[in-house]
């Protein structure tokens, strides 16, 4: 199947929103390359701003420019995007309710080499309790794209975080919808809730599943806040069972989502597929996914566990 | 002299709305309001291009205080001038007013909130890219804090202001050299700060912040700057006009009492008499 950098459709989405649109205005710090707003940057020299290693100065910038009209698109890697320039998106981006979107690239762990330092696992946490961003962790690339399309037509602060790696395509054209989740397999047994490349691991684990006499449905959630749901809520009457799957720490992102929603609504068994509040550290992203057992059978052992517990109810 | 006379006098009646709002409040940061009330009123009954009926207008020079606890200068500066009706001032603070505690979008004339210090130049940077990019001929002024300048954002925005040679920008340090905790020389001391912000390729005016003909010179010596971002620091006396205000530590953030405010108002009376009598 084929497989993509999500950077690379970001960039190239970039450039056509600044063809059509001379209000699309780009920012980075020094990692542009990285990032793929160099592409922008090489179109439109006097609508790319690079300012240098300087998170905290990117984001507050992004928002003066956006009180004058500019769709603004701000981008670093995940870790920077978020943890350094927090008071800068909460008060000023998110508190003016500012056009400003962060477009975070090398999320999650499988950053991989670089180590702990450079692996964002907290960032959905760090930015879901503010008040007015929306928050999206696409599956591929052409999630991706769609996602990014979505925040430029939509007035607001959004939050997109883009993987390192190439991400295998789940499906050519998602039909991704702001704020929407989709069953993208549907099953008898049990739900399996998904964001980011784990929505990949989940189709798998799926299989196995299989192999073992389980039917496993497979959502996936690319939309972390405004979190869907409805659909949350339908998956936990018809399954009684959800085990949600982020490359994330297990606090505050996907799995805390699902959990507030159905605390209130429709309390079920939920179990986590998600870095389990640890650092991460070196190592090639196979490996780091296979450690922290952010892998299919990872997610099978869960979903086997969640059904014995809940086979007497 | 006559535009001296009408910004000196609507200085002092900034002054006392300041005085008034905060007492009515019952909280709130008076000495800080008092050192920017001078380069307030220049800015909005005289230098800036703006529209209290029409408060978006695109081509409105631009105002971000930066230093979003000092907003009582800003919103007797904006109730004078029409952009709501004064009564507002003795809501400040109260649930539901749109005075709020610190900037906010909801009151007619504030564009982007502050509070948090130390973010308000790359907001006026942004502001200034902007209109760079639209060729349009606002000016983007930003008031700063001494204590506030501590801050690393402001030196990411200061380098960053350099670089991309936005002359349309004019930062003013209000300059009255305390914080909260005392004296900024003391707490983290600023000095060398003229050449600290020539080395980060600015232009620096230094004038008496409370000289209206001194700080409209500097206004307009800004304007004629090309390729540098200025800024103006601007000597002040924090609590300035309130004797028992000025240079006093603990009026940064506590309000005048209605003692207070009795004597505060009677100061001011004579103050304004003396200047009339000129
Ligand atoms: C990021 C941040 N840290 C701390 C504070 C609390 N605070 C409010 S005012 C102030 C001192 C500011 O001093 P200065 O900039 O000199 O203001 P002024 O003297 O003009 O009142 C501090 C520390 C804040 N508002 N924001
Ligand atoms: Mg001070």
């Amino acid at each position: 199947m084929e497989k993509l950098y999500a950077r690379d459709l970001y960039g190239q989405t970039l450039l056509e929103l600044g063809k059509k649109d001379p209000r699309v205005v780009v920012l980075d710090a020094d990692l542009s390359g990285s990032t793929r707003t160099a592409i922008f940057g090489k179109e439109f020299p006097e609508r790319f701003f690079n300012v240098g290693v300087a998170e905290q100065n990117l984001m507050a910038t992004a928002a003066g420019l956006s009180s004058c009209g500019k769709i603004v698109f701000a981008s670093t890697f995940a870790m920077f995007a978020t943890a350094r320039p927090l008071d800068q998106i909460r008060n000023t981006v998110c508190y003016n309710n500012c056009n400003v979107k962060i477009v975070a690239t090398h999320g999650g762990i499988t950053v991989g080499e670089d180590g702990a330092s450079h692996q964002a696992i907290e960032d959905v946490g760090f930015l879901r309790p503010i008040p007015n961003i929306r928050i999206i962790v696409p599956c591929d690339a052409w999630e991706a794209r769609a996602a990014v399309l979505a925040a430029y037509e939509t007035e607001g602060p959004f939050y997109i975080r883009l993987g390192r790696s190439k991400a295998r395509t789940v499906t050519q054209k998602p039909p991704f919808e702001l704020g929407k989740g989709q069953t993208i397999e549907d099953g008898r047994d049990v739900a399996l809730v998904a964001c980011g490349i784990m929505v990949n691991e989940a189709l798998q684990a799926r299989d196995v599943l299989k192999e073992q006499g389980i039917s496993a449905a497979v959502i996936n959630m690319p939309t972390i806040k405004p979190v869907d749901e409805d659909l949350i809520v339908r998956m936990a009457e018809r399954f009684g069972k959800i085990v949600v799957c982020e490359e994330h720490q297990v606090i505050g992102g996907l799995y805390s989502a699902v959990c507030e929603v159905l605390a209130r609504t429709r309390p079920v068994r939920v179990a986590a597929v998600a870095v389990d509040n640890k650092f991460g550290q070196s190592g090639n992203p196979e490996e780091l996914m296979k450690h922290y057992g952010l892998t299919p059978g990872g997610i099978a052992d869960k979903a086997v566990n969640l059904c014995r517990q809940t086979s007497g109810n | 002299m006559e535009k001296i006379r009408f910004l000196k006098n609507n200085a002092n009646q900034m002054r006392r709305l300041i005085v008034e709002m905060l007492a009515k409040a019952g909280s709130g940061h008076p000495g800080g309001s008092l050192s920017a009330t001078e380069i307030l009123a220049c800015l909005f009954f005289e230098v800036m291009r703006h529209d209290p009926k029409n408060p978006g207008w695109e081509d409105r020079d631009r105002f971000h205080l930066s230093k979003g606890h000092c907003c009582p200068a800003l919103y007797a500066a904006l109730a004078l001038n029409g952009y709501f009706p004064k009564e507002e001032l003795m809501h400040l603070r109260c649930l539901g007013a749109k005075l709020q505690g610190h900037p906010d979008r909801r009151t007619p004339g504030v564009s982007m909130a502050s509070g948090s210090l130390g973010k308000g130049l790359s907001v006026a940077l942004g502001m200034a890219l902007a209109g760079k990019m639209d060729k349009k001929d606002y000016r983007v002024y930003c008031v700063m804090g001494d204590g506030e300048i501590q801050e690393g954002n402001i030196w990411e925005a200061a380098m960053a202001a350099a670089h991309f040679k936005t002359d349309n920008l004019c930062g003013i340090l209000d300059y009255n050299r305390f914080q909260i905790d005392g004296r900024t020389e003391d707490i983290m001391n600023l000095e060398p700060v003229v050449n600290k912000w020539e080395s980060f390729g600015w232009h620096v005016i230094e004038c008496d912040g409370h000289n209206i003909e001194l700080l409209i010179e500097a206004f307009h010596q800004a304007k004629g700057i090309q390729q540098k971002p200025t800024l103006i620091v601007a000597h002040t006396v924090k609590g300035k006009g309130v004797s028992f205000m000025e240079h006093v530590v603990d009026f940064h953030g506590r309000a005048p009492t209605t003692k207070e405010q009795e004597i505060a108002f009677k100061e001011l009376e004579d103050i304004e008499r003396d200047e009339s009598q000129l």
